[in-house]
């Protein structure tokens, strides 16, 4: 009797936790990120800054003049802040589990059934529109959706019947994803 | 009295950062397939574990308030700027199904080497770059729709904070649920098993 399982994704090297755990274990992170900070956590706090020094370095006429970008070089260094640590802390707690679990291996995820050059170009355009959408939206799936829901706000649940629906809608239309 | 030793936003932003990427990572948050079986309904486990983690947080501010070991009115709450919530989430969306991530899940994708996901963080200073060039036009659009009636779940509702809780740890429910019962379909399809099969 072999017992089937979803066959979409390579299975991972070492098992994932299971669903419970992993949200009780994400939930006590936020909750305790709350109780220390006063605010959840993010990611795109920090793609903003890093875009903001990235155009200072390479086109700083352009980036101090652009009413957007300009705002957050006016308080000193655009790196120094909070979320910039954080997002230290979140390289150093993936690279430390994926190392522990044995799951780090270079590789294109769905590289073998889109092919490499379509994967990355997929890839491309999905963190264009995340990074775009995010400024919109003033935050992204962590720091609106996860975090705003929390703490039981609106923005938070409007964001994640917009990001689940636009998924559910785009991923009909453009294949289902990486597979 | 700030002085260039004050270490505790270093420290905090560190030590709760690692919690988060490492246990992103221990769900396979890291994997851009397993993230977007969400979308083909094969796979629950963003669902589930977001859902968890939110209700758990909700709870647990909701009791140490209770206690009075927390000021839940002084915890940041996003501005209830409902279309560009709604337009910047669906963008979000959108480019999660294509590209695989979304921003914080692209991050930990790096850590387990994953090439694509590198690819999706650079698109994501790209977009950044976009939307600051666009800035003069989108600026209207980031306080579109703002909600007057509170930013809260429980103002907006008419509701007492611990009904909507209690709601949502129902919602929680219903979500392990119908995901299982999705789950289990998608195992028994003859797509799944024809792909199986494949493999012998």
């Amino acid at each position: 009797m072999f017992t089937p399982s979803i066959p979409v994704c390579d299975p991972p090297e070492r098992p994932y936790w299971p669903n419970l755990l992993a949200g009780f274990a994400l939930g006590l992170v936020l909750l305790l990120t709350f109780v220390l900070t006063g605010h959840g956590l993010g990611a795109t706090g920090f793609t903003t800054r890093l875009s903001a020094w990235l155009g200072e370095s390479v086109l700083p006429a352009w980036t101090l003049k652009n009413d957007y970008l300009g705002s957050f070089l006016e308080d000193g260094p655009v790196l120094s802040s909070w979320i910039s640590w954080q997002v230290l802390g979140v390289f150093a707690g993936g690279l430390a589990s994926a190392w522990l679990a044995g799951r780090m291996r270079w590789r294109i995820e769905g590289a073998a059934s889109a092919g490499r050059g379509t994967r990355l170009l997929k890839a491309v355009v999905g963190g264009i529109l995340a990074g775009f959408g995010a400024r919109i939206a003033a935050g992204c799936t962590s720091g609106v959706g996860l975090s705003g829901s929390a703490v039981l706000g609106v923005a938070g649940f409007v964001f994640l019947g917009a990001f689940f629906a636009a998924g559910l809608l785009v991923s009909r239309l453009t294949g289902g994803g990486v597979q | 009295m700030s002085n260039a030793l004050d270490l505790s936003a270093p420290v905090s932003g560190i030590l709760l950062g690692f919690g988060f990427g490492f246990v992103l990572e221990r769900a396979g948050f890291g994997s851009g397939c397993k993230l977007t079986a969400q979308f083909r309904l094969t796979d629950w486990s963003v669902f589930k574990v977001m859902f968890t983690a939110i209700v758990f947080a909700a709870v647990g501010l909701y009791a140490l308030e209770l206690g009075g070991l927390v000021d839940a009115s002084r915890m940041y709450v996003p501005s209830p700027y409902l279309w560009a919530i709604a337009a910047g989430g669906a963008a979000i969306g959108a480019g999660f199904a294509v590209g695989g991530y979304c921003p914080g899940t692209a991050m930990v994708g790096i850590t387990t080497g994953r090439v694509d996901a590198m690819v999706f963080f650079i698109g994501l200073l790209v977009g950044t770059f976009a939307f600051a060039s666009l800035f003069p036009w989108l600026e209207p659009l980031t306080t579109a729709g703002e909600l007057t009636k509170g930013d809260r779940l429980p103002q907006l509702l008419g509701l007492p904070e611990w009904l909507v809780l209690a709601i949502l740890v129902g919602a929680a429910i219903g979500v392990f649920y119908l995901g299982g019962w999705f789950e289990r379909r998608a195992r028994s399809t003859p797509h799944a098993l024809e792909t199986q099969s494949s493999h012998h």
